[in-house]
This record gives C-alpha cells, sequence and structure tokens, in this order.
C-alpha cells in the first residue's frame, strides 16, 4: 500500500464538484434531522420543561440563547480551520467554506448578544451589562466583521480569501488572550449587584431539552454552512462544464417531465 | 547567514528612522493628536479634577491606542507604492527580519514618543501621581504590542486605497487585551496595589507578539503584494 494512495480521499474533499454532489445526497437527510431536533426540543423546551423557581417562563429563552452562543463560537474555529486549510494546502473548495461560515458566525454571535439582552431584561433588570461573557461575545462579533470587510475589500476573490484566512487565524491566536482578558477585567471590576445565573445544578428536566437544542444547532449550522457552500461554489463555477450542465439540465427539467 | 537578517533589522530599522527624521511632521502628528484629544475631555466631561481623575487611566490608554492606530496605517503604504516593498521581499534574508526593523522603528517614531510625552497628559488630566510611574512603564510595553498588531492590519489592508477605516475594524479588536492590562496597571499604581503583575502581563503579551507578529505581517505582505 503505498502511502500515496492514503492521500486520495483528502484531495478529493478539494474539488468543488465532489462536495456539490456529495451534499447533494446527504442534505434531504440533515433537513430531516435537523427539523426533527428543532420541533422536538423547542416543543419539549418551551412547552414541557418545568418553570424555573425563580425567573418563571422566562428562562426558557436558554433553549435558543446556550446553543447559539455555542455556535457562535465553535463557527470561528471551523471558519479558521478552514482558512488555515486553504492557505496551506491551496484548496479552493474550503475558501468557499470559510467565506461561508463568515456571515452565518457572525449572525449567530449577534443573536447571542439579542437573546441575552432579552433574557437580561427581566432576569437582571437591564438589557445590557459589561459582563465577561456578554463583552467576549461583542469582540467575537467584531472579529467576524472584521473577516467579513476584509472578504469584500479586494476585487480579487483569490486576495480577499487569502487576507482574510489570514486574518481569521490571527483571531485566532488572540480570542484565548482575549477571553482570559476580559475574565480577568470583569473580576477586577465586578459590579456586585449582578450575577449571572448560573446553571452547573440544572435540573434533568431542564437540562435534556438543552441537549437537544444544542444538538439541533450543530445540525442547523451544518445544514446552513452546506447550503451557503453550495451557492458559492455555483457562483464561482458558473464557467465550468459541469456547473451548465446542472443549469441546463434545471432550465429543461420542467418541461421534459 | 544570522549576519544577513541582522543586515535586514538594522537596515530597515535605520532606513525608516532616517526618514521619520526626515518627515519630521508627519513623525509629529501622533503625539499632536494624542495631545488635542486629552484637550477634548475636559471639555466633553467636566474641567473637575475630582471628575476627571478616575477616568485618566482608561482615557490615557484609549488616546494613546488610537494615535498609535493613525500611525500605523502609513507603516507600509509608501514602500508599497514607490515599490520597495517588493524589493524587500524578493531579499534572499527572512522578511521577518525587515519587517521587525520597520516596526521597532515605527515604535521608536510613535510609541516611544508617546510615552515620554504621556506625564503632560496625566498632568492635564489630574492622573494621581502614583500612577506616573506604572502609566509610562505600561505605555512602553503596551505601546509596542499595538505597533506589532497593527502592522499585521497595516500589511493586509496595504494594497487597498481607502484601508484605514478597515484597519481600525480589523485591528481594534485585537487590542483589547492590550488596554485592559494597560490601564490596569495605571489604575492598581493609583491604588497601591502590586502594578507589576499587570505590567507582567503585557510584557509576556509583547513577548509573544515579537516572536509572532511578524511571520504573520511577512505572510501578509507577501500574499497582498503578489496579486
Amino acid at each position: 500500500m503505498g502511502s500515496g494512495r492514503d492521500w486520495t480521499w483528502f484531495h478529493r474533499l478539494g474539488s468543488p464538484r465532489w462536495f456539490y454532489e456529495t451534499t447533494g445526497r446527504w442534505l434531504p437527510l440533515l433537513w430531516a434531522v435537523t427539523l426533527a431536533l428543532l420541533v422536538v426540543g423547542l416543543v419539549w423546551g418551551l412547552l414541557y420543561a418545568p418553570q424555573d423557581a425563580k425567573q418563571g417562563n422566562s428562562f426558557r429563552i436558554i433553549y435558543l440563547h446556550v446553543p447559539v452562543s455555542f455556535l457562535a463560537l465553535a463557527g470561528y474555529y471551523i471558519m479558521a480551520i478552514a482558512g488555515a486549510v486553504g492557505l496551506i494546502w491551496k484548496m479552493k473548495l474550503s475558501y468557499m467554506v470559510m467565506k461561508s461560515a463568515a456571515p452565518l458566525g457572525a449572525a449567530l454571535t449577534f443573536l447571542a448578544l439579542f437573546t441575552g439582552a432579552v433574557w437580561g431584561k427581566p432576569t437582571w433588570g437591564t438589557y445590557w451589562v459589561w459582563d465577561a461573557r456578554i463583552t467576549s461575545m461583542l469582540i467575537l462579533l467584531f472579529l467576524y466583521l472584521g473577516v467579513l470587510a476584509l472578504q469584500y475589500a479586494f476585487h480579487s476573490q483569490d486576495t480577499g480569501n487569502k487576507a482574510s484566512a489570514m486574518l481569521a487565524l490571527v483571531g485566532t491566536v488572540n480570542i484565548p488572550i482575549i477571553y482570559k482578558s476580559v475574565d480577568w477585567w470583569y473580576t477586577l471590576h465586578q459590579p456586585a449587584t449582578i450575577k449571572l445565573t448560573s446553571a452547573p445544578s440544572m435540573h434533568p428536566d431542564m437540562f435534556k431539552p438543552l441537549l437537544v437544542m444544542i444538538l439541533a444547532m450543530y445540525c442547523f449550522y451544518a445544514l446552513v454552512l452546506i447550503l451557503n457552500t453550495r451557492v458559492e461554489i455555483l457562483q464561482r463555477e458558473r464557467k465550468t462544464g459541469w456547473v451548465r450542465d446542472l443549469a441546463r439540465q434545471a432550465d429543461t427539467g420542467p418541461d421534459n417531465q | 547567514m544570522s549576519n544577513a537578517h541582522n543586515a535586514g533589522f538594522t537596515g530597515y530599522l535605520q532606513r525608516d528612522l532616517l526618514l521619520a527624521y526626515r518627515r519630521h511632521g508627519e513623525a509629529a502628528s501622533p503625539l499632536i493628536f494624542f495631545l488635542l484629544v486629552a484637550t477634548l475631555v475636559p471639555l466633553g466631561v467636566s474641567p473637575e479634577a475630582g471628575r476627571l481623575e478616575p477616568l485618566a487611566p482608561g482615557i490615557i490608554w484609549v488616546m494613546a491606542l488610537l494615535a498609535t492606530l493613525l500611525s500605523t496605517e502609513g507603516l507600509f503604504a509608501s514602500d508599497y507604492q514607490d515599490g520597495s516593498l517588493e524589493q524587500m521581499i524578493i531579499a534572499p534574508q527572512l522578511l521577518a527580519m525587515p519587517v521587525l526593523g520597520k516596526v521597532t522603528a515605527h515604535w521608536l517614531v510613535t510609541g516611544l514618543p508617546l510615552t515620554l510625552v504621556s506625564p503632560i497628559i496625566g498632568i492635564m488630566l489630574s492622573l494621581p501621581s502614583d500612577g506616573f510611574i506604572p502609566m509610562m512603564a505600561s505605555l512602553a510595553l503596551g505601546t509596542g504590542c499595538l505597533s506589532l498588531v497593527g502592522a499585521v492590519g497595516a500589511a493586509l489592508t496595504v494594497s487597498l486605497r481607502k484601508g484605514g477605516l478597515l484597519l481600525s475594524l480589523l485591528v481594534v479588536p485585537l487590542y483589547m487585551p492590550v488596554i485592559i492590562f494597560g490601564s490596569a496597571t495605571v489604575q492598581a499604581g493609583i491604588d497601591g496595589l502590586n502594578w507589576f503583575a499587570p505590567l507582567a502581563i503585557l510584557g509576556a503579551m509583547l513577548a509573544t507578539a515579537v516572536a509572532l507578529c511578524p511571520l504573520a505581517i511577512a505572510g501578509a505582505l507577501r500574499l497582498v503584494s503578489s496579486n
């Protein structure tokens, strides 16, 4: 067994066409799983999970807030790893994944901040608090916006890809430093009146739907990322033969049936 | 071989210092900006010492950050326009060394003068006297970090015509740890606490930045100038 053969799967990953066709086969299953998990998680969490002793029903936003925040942070790493793969192995496809992950991650980060603010009003009596986690999330949003802005700043798509991949990598090195600094800064200036309701001892009846929602959000992320990437592939490869064939099929398809 | 690297470092350091000396108007503008914005604070907040005092450490650091940011934009711009950046890139030495030389020159021309001028601003904003030494020490180390990290952004945006605003969007989030520990050092000095601890972290950040940023800057310059 030559070691060369072991890498063919990896190089095949770099082919946009292969990605498009393979994910096309996965999509129906992924749609079904995502929708099922979302419906189960939301109905279970919003209707059947017990009320919180102190917060009443308002705590239920946790079923959106926590999963979204998870993916907002994980999304940055997914974006940065895709960018790094592009820089190292010069794969077109991974730049497309990176470009699709940036707006998705920014939207999730915004959603995490927004749901946090909505939750903050009944819990803390204010929409905005300079809490360590909130501040870190805000900085994360700015990091995403920087990558997005750099991506579109260049005329050449290739330069935009590489420059934003590099910025994402620099950001990755910085994220742990930023998180630790903000954490330290917060303990230094800790306002005594406000405390995050920590949930390490969440009741299992509340925790199980949360777990389902986290899983659902991972599937949702994967689904949207794949859909975005497919659009990006079609747009960038629009002059290639296989995309033209696809377009022709789509044009004539309904008439033939 | 290491001599060649050193030559790359010292050569570009001397060249940029000489250029800054010849164009001293340009070099002075971050300093003037620093002083000018310091004047705005009492006008906008209050001239009372009692109200300026608690704000002083943070405001001085924010202004130092903005002054450095403004000057970072031009770090590679003229070299890019007149083609000497390409010469630097195709030279056989490790690109990180001339880059480090240029950034060091940038710090000597902006960060160091800002540090030396900062006591004046401390007086203007009625910074308590215990804060002066920590302020200067933290500015000296922190502006080094700012120059290095800012240079990464400057390299990424060098080929863009209106890179200035974009540069601040890219770089300011990365500056946040520096400002946290910078103003914490000053505050600790004022409160009579041990200000060496936050200062040591600033030093650690600077050490990390010196090691990693030149590589990132060199990569960014190669990438942007090749297209």
